[in-house]
């Protein structure tokens, strides 16, 4: 019955769905604006109908019932509720229908909140938005259907896969999708304004904020992923640059590339056609992206079983593609701004130039992800690129975006004189190389780290001068330093949140300098009471126990003791699973985390049999932390940047005005 | 393919542990045993290598039975006095080129080291000479517009830190 | 909202004089878009391909036998030089539970057979070199044997597990395909049959 009801209002979300499309377009082509009203309350019914429907398959893994296929294949009667419930996205048919709520979420949102200023966009935006959810709920109802019945009902359900049971995954889903399916409103927006010929910047003003937030929720999808990996996969990294992993990759890099260019637009009108293909190329990221992982297109550690919905998603990605092309070559030329420069520095050059670097390391990643298929169509046999192919053909290029990154917010609208830039960054320069050469006579040996170091170093700096400057400005007026940064920061939420994102990705830069250089690592097999020595650090191994944990889970732990300097500093209790039902085996590291480093500990081999001896691998991975202190302020930076400011609205809204009337603002 | 990895992973995981045995007996029977290796040395071949069934994980550090069976081959055959490259030409031979974390630098696969290179030299050709137009359409445009030089047009307020928040300071 | 207003906006947007530069910027989006697609396109017939079905033609591959074992005095032979024979292809692997329930079958029917047309070909797909030396002295097995290099025949094949077994007729054709473990009953029917075609 209730699995019933849910695939009820699965199918009545994709007939309201195909209505809210049908009746948009109608009332746009005759004028009748009743039509596309109704288009529009059909797009919002078509939110409280999917989250019934994903209601509906919740309470069925709740309740055990294992008559659905479904809640048989990702749950078990053992598992805690808490992991009941996020058994939602566990599986392809699952997460899909958590897809299509999201989306559904989204579409509502933008109907309630936008809809009275901007009715010309309106018809458009219901359409693109609408076939969207048409495509996906089909897939959803019909051939991803969650809620099929199996013929014998099971007495217990498979569980849900370990891999997906910790904490960090079960967070880190939602959170990619948000972002991807957030996307689908700048994506609708720029198609409305493309088709509808309303080419101002109307559409960039009413997506600003939408589009942040979307990259904010990607960005925390792909941090929370490396998290993830870190403290769960066992291999002491964080990013193997596997092909899921760069599905989600490629679209942020895409977005974070239009965040960039779309202020070119909004303070000199220039460059629209970019900023179109930029927003509908980051959407188009993402439905390839989905497709190529959810149709095992390309093969990885993440992928989903290999499902039907191949063709039909193909043909979706075609006619999107060719969709969005299709309208971008037709309006080429309303859209040919009169781009200009004045000069090789100025912020819209400094700009330019990121927009240049980011998309090469785009171009680059999505050669080598699609590389297999591309091998394999030229010679027969599938390619693989691993991880040191990329970290050789990327370093550079993340290099100059680190280096961009401090000097372009020095740089003007216009011009900027090379005097100028030369005095702003001659002593960071020095304190930077300062800094290099202490590290240097301390150790440091890599030119690599030498280099990254510095110009990580050097951003930092002119950075931070970023906001002494602005804090000493507001000093010289009597304000106490906090409250300067606190109103400078209240003032330009998205100037400051973007320095804060910038301040986040330099520390984490230094983090990954960090790590991918200077890890150490060793592996021993050992008696209890012997010891494994690595770097500073001593570990001794006190012995190890084997116990059931909850569900069909079987946990085996050792005691470990980590000296620092023959210092007692942690105690440490590496653990191996096996979840004895699938037999699949997990790897959960222990590790003694402090600022400078981690001592990371796995559990790589014990047998009850010869109780008294065991494997563990350790790795001592330098500034780790580093990386997750700097995912947390360049999230705190977003969030900064993309918090409602109605009075800074009102401001930016009075200047497009003067833009568009043709007096250049600021 | 992938359901073929995925059975693979199943079934080497459940017979796991009883072939283990097979194979540590089968090391006496091999070419003599030159010297010892730690597993570090394992680990540092393995690391540039990934495991053949499963998809994209490392051997190194790849938690199935199969891959510590790789692994332990990895040392018989270090073990006998060869050297790393002997080793990554074996598992490419065994297992195809797929297995190896750097492709063989030869035929098609030289793209991968080409193609960055190029696209960003021919890039910044193509960039740099779209700037200049970009800047040149500006100086004309500067001339059309009766200034008689070639300076193009200035902001009517600079963008200076110091200014701006003096005047946000004033608007308060 | 009025129609007539998108409309005419529209047709102003049209008037607008065309610009050169962007029409190789168009050019390249189309090729670029085309291209992506036709990879992922094929990309998607790929990974969809199934095993050859009865009544095809079986692939043509290279092997190398294992260590002390080879076919008429052979270390290495292809498919085509068992052109006219009847061919039993069997892959296996020595971390495969189901594949010990066969292999004595298997050895036994080889044996059975020697001497007539027929060669049985056993193919280790994914395995570890010393396992599959160790589980073929375990079943005692005579007939060749070949690690998969480069994991290239089960690739051709499909397969899509271990055990599989094809049956391969004089005309190169494929007669059969067992999936899991074969039975007495099938593998002497198979082998009879196609003997006789």
């Amino acid at each position: 019955m209730i699995p019933d009801i849910g695939y009820i209002a699965l199918v009545l979300a994709f007939g309201v769905s195909i209505y809210a499309a049908f009746s948009a377009w109608y009332g746009n082509r005759s004028g009748q604006i009743r039509w596309v009203e109704s288009g529009r309350n059909a797009t919002v019914i078509v939110l409280p109908l999917v989250a019934l429907s994903a209601g509906m398959l919740i309470l069925s893994i709740l309740r055990n019932d294992y008559s659905v296929e479904y809640v048989w294949r990702v749950s078990s009667r053992d598992m805690p509720t808490y992991l009941k419930v996020t058994a939602l996205w566990g599986g392809q048919a699952g997460s899909l229908l958590f897809w299509n709520f999201l989306m559904a979420s989204f579409a509502a949102m933008v109907m309630a909140r936008k809809w009275r200023k901007n009715l010309n966009l309106m018809p458009y935006v219901i359409i693109v938005i609408s076939m969207t959810q048409v495509f996906f709920l089909g897939i959803s109802a019909f051939i991803e259907n969650p809620f099929v019945r199996l013929a014998m009902i099971p007495l217990d359900g498979n569980g849900l896969n370990p891999l997906l049971r910790h904490p960090g995954m079960i967070i880190h889903p939602p959170m990619l999708y948000l972002g991807f399916t957030g996307f689908v409103i700048p994506y609708a927006f720029a198609m409305a304004a493309l088709i509808s010929g309303q080419l101002d910047d109307r559409w960039i003003r009413n997506t600003r904020r939408w589009t942040l937030v979307a990259w904010l929720f990607l960005s925390l999808g792909l941090i929370l992923g490396g998290r993830w990996a870190y403290d769960v996969l066992g291999w002491g990294g964080y990013w193997a640059w596997d092909p899921v992993e760069n599905a989600s990759l490629m679209p942020w890099l895409a977005g974070t590339a239009f965040l960039h260019s779309v202020m070119i637009q909004e303070k000199r009108d220039m460059f629209k056609m970019w900023n179109i293909f930029l927003v509908v190329m980051t959407y188009c990221l993402v439905i390839l992206g989905t497709f190529v992982v959810r149709s095992g297109v390309i093969s990885s550690v993440h992928s989903f079983a290999q499902s039907a919905i191949g063709p039909f998603f193909f043909a979706f990605i075609v006619i999107m593609f060719a969709f969005s092309a299709y309208w971008m070559t037709k309006r080429r030329e309303a859209l040919s701004s009169k781009n200009q420069l004045s000069s090789f520095l100025s912020r819209e050059a400094a700009f330019l130039y990121n927009n240049f670097i980011i998309l090469a390391i785009l171009a680059v990643v999505f050669l080598f992800t699609y590389y297999p298929i591309f091998s394999e169509l030229v010679t027969g046999e599938k390619g693989f690129v691993g991880a040191p192919v990329y970290e050789q053909a990327l370093a550079p290029l993340f290099a100059a975006l680190l280096l961009l990154m401090g000097v372009a917010p020095l740089t003007m609208w216009y011009r900027t004189s090379i005097q100028r830039l030369q005095k702003a960054t001659v002593w960071p320069a020095l304190a930077a190389l300062v800094i290099t050469v202490a590290l240097v006579v301390l150790g440091m040996r890599y030119w690599a780290a030498m280099l990254g170091v510095w110009i990580v170093t050097f951003s930092l700096l002119l950075t931070l001068m970023e906001f002494w400057k602005g804090i000493h400005a507001r000093m010289k007026r009597g304000e106490p330093a906090w409250t300067a940064l606190a109103n400078l920061m209240a003032r330009n939420r998205r100037r400051y949140g973007g320095y804060w994102i910038h301040l986040g990705v330099l520390v984490m830069a230094f983090g990954i300098i960090g790590t991918e250089l200077y890890q150490q690592q060793t592996q021993m097999h050992i008696m209890s009471g012997q010891s494994i020595t690595l770097g500073d650090y001593e570990m001794v191994f006190n012995g190890a126990r084997r116990y059931a944990g909850p569900d069909d889970l079987m946990v085996t732990e050792a005691d470990v003791d980590v000296f620092l300097n023959g210092r007692l500093v942690a105690t440490l209790a590496p653990q191996s699973e096996l979840y004895t039902r699938t037999g699949q085996p997990m790897t959960i590291p222990d590790a003694r985390s402090t600022i400078t480093e981690d001592f990371y500990v796995i559990l790589v081999n014990w047998e009850p049999t010869s109780a008294n001896e065991a494997t563990f691998r350790i790795y001592l991975n330098p500034l780790i932390n580093w990386v997750w202190a700097g995912g947390l302020i360049f999230v705190f930076g977003t969030l900064v940047a993309s918090w409602p400011d109605r009075k800074q609205e009102e401001v930016l809204e009075a200047r497009r005005e003067r833009v568009a009337l043709g007096v250049v603002g600021d | 393919m992938r359901k073929l990895a995925s059975i693979t992973i199943f079934v080497v995981i459940l017979l796991g542990l009883s072939v283990g045995f097979v194979l540590a007996q089968s090391d006496g029977t091999e070419a003599p045993v030159v010297r010892e290796v730690s597993d570090d040395e394992v680990n540092d071949v393995a690391q540039e290598l990934y495991c053949p069934v499963c998809e994209n994980t490392p051997l190194d550090v790849c938690g199935t039975q199969a891959c510590a069976d790789w692994r332990e081959l990895i040392r018989t055959k270090l073990a006998q006095g060869e050297t790393a490259q002997d080793v990554y030409a074996y598992f490419a031979r065994q297992y195809g080129d797929r297995v190896l974390a750097q492709p063989p630098r030869q035929g098609i696969n030289l793209i991968l080291w080409l193609f960055p290179i190029v696209a960003v030299v021919l890039g910044l050709v193509f960039f740099g000479r779209y700037l200049q137009n970009l800047r040149a359409e500006s100086a004309g445009t500067a001339v059309e517009s009766g200034g008689g030089t070639a300076v193009p047009p200035q902001p009517p307020a600079p963008d200076d830190y110091a200014a701006r928040i003096e005047q946000e300071l004033r608007k308060k | 909202m009025s129609t007539e207003s998108i409309q005419t906006g529209a047709e102003q947007l049209d008037i607008e004089k065309p610009k050169k530069s962007f029409r190789l910027g168009t050019i390249l989006l189309w090729v670029v878009v085309a291209g992506i697609l036709a990879l992922v396109g094929w990309g998607l017939v790929n990974a969809n391909k199934t095993r050859p079905e009865q009544g095809e033609i079986a692939p043509v591959f290279q092997m190398e036998f294992f260590n002390g074992y080879e076919w008429e005095n052979l270390p290495a032979a292809s498919l085509q030089d068992m052109q006219g024979k009847v061919v039993v292809l069997n892959f296996w692997a020595s971390w495969c539970v189901e594949c010990r329930v066969e292999a004595d079958l298997l050895e036994q029917v080889w044996r059975q057979y020697q001497g007539q047309d027929v060669v049985m070909l056993g193919i280790a797909y994914a395995d570890v070199e010393p396992n599959s030396i160790d589980y073929l002295q375990e079943f005692a097995v005579t007939y060749p044997n070949a690690p998969d290099l480069g994991t290239a025949i089960s690739s051709d094949y499909e397969i899509t597990g271990v055990p599989e077994t094809f049956f391969i007729g004089k005309d190169g054709k494929i007669a059969h395909v067992q999936i899991g473990p074969v039975d007495q009953v099938t593998l002497t029917t198979m082998v009879n049959r196609l003997l006789a075609e």
